[in-house]
């Protein structure tokens, strides 16, 4: 990679006309091959500008305004950033140490209301780690404290989409999703059978077309009850994490009795009735590599899942191996998928443009196009390949510094 | 059956010695010269038997010896379970099966040197978590053979991605969590048939974190790293005086004198056994400091360790563990989890290949276990990353002849050498590329895989009838 001569004379006035950052937002990817999901698609020798933070032209054939910084890609794949999904980034440092975890609660008064973005920690290790791995964006989830074994959880709360750029203000969207747990674990919750679990929903789900009293509340706070609204009228997604074919009818039924804007979200069974969840354009999140009959809840868990899903029409999104340390392994996952069936293009697209979609953001990340945010990477081989790696990685067109702890403690004990 | 069982048997020192003196010609250290112990009465014999099958040849493929090369266009041949040849102009035989490798790639079967499976099967229910007899911090009594449920529908996941013998320890909740066994990852209805013959027992320590959490958190030791440590030694004291005490038996019996034998302690007789050399230590150890305490306890008692498993921190003592002769078996994705693993990272393996110590790539669970050749791609590009540049005939051996001399087997399996076990993958491509499948797996010769012939994969008893996954 080179940076033209201009950009250190920039550098210099910069304090004179505008800000350091806005210049350092405006520069070239030249001999770029381009790798995109949406209208681009694969352009083998192109260029990108970026203006003040955002992709303002691509393509094959785009002029390179007067006096633009360079960065010449030398041919390398470039990618949009990746969108990851099902993680607690931001929310976890070392998961022993409780103190560190942020994503859950045991409050006997919270559960819908309880909001990840309050905990949002921009100084974690794990970021430079993720973005090491290519990764811009992530949607941040809550997730279950099951130490008070009184406490009937129904919903592990809001989430929110952050971004992996640098700086101290991380929150990219709050309010991104409700999350409930269904399914074995799910029914422990709530008297322990499904039968209790359903019928609980239900009666809530009918609970909050009226008003919050003590009488009308089936065990939420007025402040859940509240936090519940937007799900009732559709204007936020309720994520359920659902694993068992039978149990993915019964949320699919519940979500059209209750005109719910759902999404899928583990779905190991999910091929069983892929038919059913693309009929209803239900998106699922996933990892394809959960493939272990781990409960009984997921028998049929299967490495095709992804592939199969894809092929009805459902619109997937592909994780990494836990919600945190391991959510840097999403692109071979994806990759993964493909090795089963899954089209090499829709492997990309589930780790980036996907979860865009699926979230609502499609409009600002996810793609490269002109108007988005310039969340970038340029690769040294195919990006769902572990022999690969980003070169430079780029979140609103500023460049991130390519180190973490690991690779810093890498250089202290590799030297010979 | 019986004469290659005790010929076998003869041989973990010579196993041990080929781990330790592999790297750099690491000279010994001299503490555990170990003899080769006499052939034991066979308690719990392996019953294991390779499937009489074809002559078989894979022909015009890139094939990974695990030996340091790669020959282009090669032809691999197996007979009678054995490989027979390997290279470029190999005549197969009248009467072989021949395969296609066109465009294809051929590596040893994958081992799998730290694995639960069967100890800890699917679906992880109480009923089966059998893997940590966790109730007292000193259980080299236990045998992990005892807990291997031979139908855990993971074995035929991890047969997939290429594995073809495995380690299956203990947990790590325990300071001695008992012996590990080695198997040949084959359908079976009893571990018996499943266990390699002749394969060295091994036991399974831990440091850090597990034990002194688990014991302390209930107010018995150990309670502290140095809690962890007094129990080591304590035992290793009372391991020592258990063995003279044979010793002086044997003495008096090969004297002719009357003696009447002490009574056998299964637990010090596994400790015992490694203290002669006959057992092999595979140490769950972390910390870069920890594991150069534990190596001066293997000093001080005078036992080596075989492995250092998880050894996330290796990389920081790289030097110190190959004039050790220890091998690491690691990953390079998992890190984080406890504060003993914060300083895992991705280099760790290629930082101690290039200093000379023996490595292998683990899984410690049911999903890597499938794809330890991804595993070892991660490893290899944050090392080439890092401006160590190491070549794939040398990386296969990560999971192929490392993880075998950390078990004992790697006179007998792990590469793709003339009278060796025939265990060898046939990848769709390159195995260090996510997207490779191994497309057939052979297991002493016999073909135990066949993507082409989907019917044929065996499902687990526990599977059938259930609506379970296309793989």
């Amino acid at each position: 990679m080179k940076f033209g001569p201009l950009s250190l004379v920039l550098a210099g006035l910069a304090g004179l006309a505008c800000s350091t950052a806005t210049q350092a937002q405006t520069f070239a990817i030249t001999n770029a091959h381009i790798l995109s999901p949406g209208p681009i698609g694969e352009v083998e020798r192109g260029t990108i500008v970026v203006r003040d933070g955002k992709i303002s032209a691509a393509g094959a054939n785009v002029a390179l305004p007067d006096g633009i910084t360079i960065v010449d890609a030398r041919g390398g794949y470039v990618t949009p950033g990746l969108i990851a999904v099902n993680t607690a980034l931001g929310l976890v440092e070392v998961n022993s140490v409780s103190g560190t975890m942020d994503a859950r609660t045991s409050s006997t008064r919270i559960s819908a209301a309880f909001d990840v973005q309050y905990g949002l920690n921009p100084a974690s290790t794990l970021l430079p780690v993720a973005r090491l791995g290519g990764i811009t964006r992530a949607v941040v989830m809550p997730d279950y404290d099951d130490s008070n074994k009184e406490r009937e959880a129904l919903f592990a709360g809001k989430a929110a989409l952050i971004s992996l750029g640098e700086g101290p203000d991380i929150l990219f969207r709050a309010g991104a999703g409700m999350v409930l747990e269904l399914g074995e674990d799910g029914a422990a919750r709530l008297g322990g059978s499904r039968g209790s679990e359903f019928v609980q929903l239900r009666e809530l789900f009918a609970s909050l077309r009226k008003t919050w009293t003590t009488d009308n509340n089936w065990g939420l706070s007025e402040a859940d009850h509240r936090a519940l609204a937007p799900v009732v009228s559709g204007a936020m997604p309720l994520v359920v994490v659902v694993r068992r074919a039978a149990d993915i009818r019964q949320v699919l039924s519940l979500a059209r009795d209750f005109r719910l804007k759902l999404i899928l979200s583990g779905a190991e069974e999910g091929w069983q009735v892929a038919d059913a969840i693309a009929a209803m354009k239900v998106p699922v999140l996933l990892n394809p590599t959960s493939n272990i009959p781990s409960s009984f809840d997921q028998i049929g868990a299967s490495l095709r899942n992804a592939a199969i899903l894809k092929a009805a029409g459902v619109d997937i999104a592909i994780s990494g191996n836990d919600a945190g340390h391991r959510v840097r392994d999403m692109r071979y996952n994806a990759g993964l998928a493909v090795s089963r069936g899954l089209p090499q293009a829709a492997g990309l697209e589930a780790i980036t443009l996907a979860p865009a979609r699926i979230f609502g953001v499609a409009n600002l990340v996810g793609s490269i196009e002109p108007g988005k945010l310039a969340d970038l990477v340029i690769w040294d081989g195919d990006p769902l390949e572990p022999l690969s790696g980003p070169v430079a990685v780029y979140v609103d067109g500023k460049a991130q510094p390519m180190q973490s702890r690991a690779t810093l403690l890498g250089q202290r004990y590799g030297k010979q | 059956m019986k004469s290659i069982v005790r010929r076998v048997l003869g041989q973990p020192a010579l196993a041990l010695a080929i781990c330790i003196s592999a790297p750099l010609g690491a000279a010994p250290s001299g503490e555990t010269a170990a003899s080769p112990a006499p052939p034991a009465p066979a308690a719990y014999p392996s019953t294991y038997r390779p499937r009489a099958e074809a002559d078989t040849a894979i022909v015009n493929a890139s094939i990974l010896t695990a030996t340091g090369v790669r020959i282009d266009n090669g032809t691999i041949l197996m007979s009678g379970g054995r490989i027979v040849a390997v290279g470029k102009d190999v005549p197969v035989p009248a009467g072989a099966r021949s395969i296609d490798g066109t465009g294809k790639w051929v590596t040893p079967g994958i081992i799998d040197s730290h694995s639960h499976l069967g100890v800890f099967p699917a679906p992880g229910v109480a009923g089966h978590a059998d893997g940590n007899e966790n109730i007292d911090p000193y259980t080299a009594n236990v045998w992990a053979e005892h807990s291997v449920w031979p139908q855990d529908p993971v074995f035929t996941k991890a047969r997939a991605g290429g594995v073809t013998s495995l380690l299956v320890l203990p947990g790590s909740a325990n300071l001695f969590g008992g012996r590990g066994v080695t198997l040949k990852n084959v359908p079976a209805v009893t571990v018996a048939q499943m266990k390699f013959p002749g394969a060295p027992y091994t036991l399974k320590m831990a440091c850090g974190e597990n034990p002194k959490g688990r014991y302390g958190s209930r107010g018995r030791a150990p309670a502290t790293r140095m809690g962890n440590v007094a129990g080591f030694r304590r035992s290793w004291i009372d391991a020592a005086e258990y063995a003279r005490k044979w010793d002086t038996y044997d003495r008096k019996r090969a004297k002719g004198d009357a003696a009447e034998a002490p009574k056998r302690e299964l637990a010090l007789e596994t400790l015992a056994g490694v203290l002669k050399g006959e057992i092999l230590t595979q140490n769950h150890c972390y910390r870069a400091d920890e594991m150069a305490v534990m190596i001066d306890v293997g000093h001080e008692f005078g036992y080596r360790t075989a492995a250092f498993h998880h050894a996330v921190e290796a990389y920081k003592i790289a030097d110190l563990l190959a004039a050790e002769g220890t091998c690491v078996a690691t990953w390079a994705t998992r890190w984080g989890f406890k504060m003993e693993a914060f300083d895992a990272i991705e280099e760790n393996a290629a930082i101690l290949a290039a200093r000379g110590v023996c490595v292998a790539i683990h899984s410690d669970e049911q999903g890597l276990i499938q794809r330890l050749n991804v595993e070892t791609a991660v490893a290899l590009a944050a090392g080439r990353r890092a401006g160590i540049a190491i070549p794939q005939e040398e990386a296969i051996k990560w999971i192929t002849l490392n993880p075998a001399r950390i078990m004992g087997v790697a006179d007998r399996t792990g590469s793709l050498e003339p009278g060796k076990m025939a265990d060898v993958v046939l990848w769709s491509r390159n195995p260090f590329s996510v997207y490779a499948v191994a497309e057939k797996v052979f297991i002493d010769g016999a073909l135990m895989h066949d993507t082409s012939d989907p019917g044929s994969i065996y499902r687990s008893d526990f599977e059938l009838g259930q609506p379970v996954g296309a793989q």
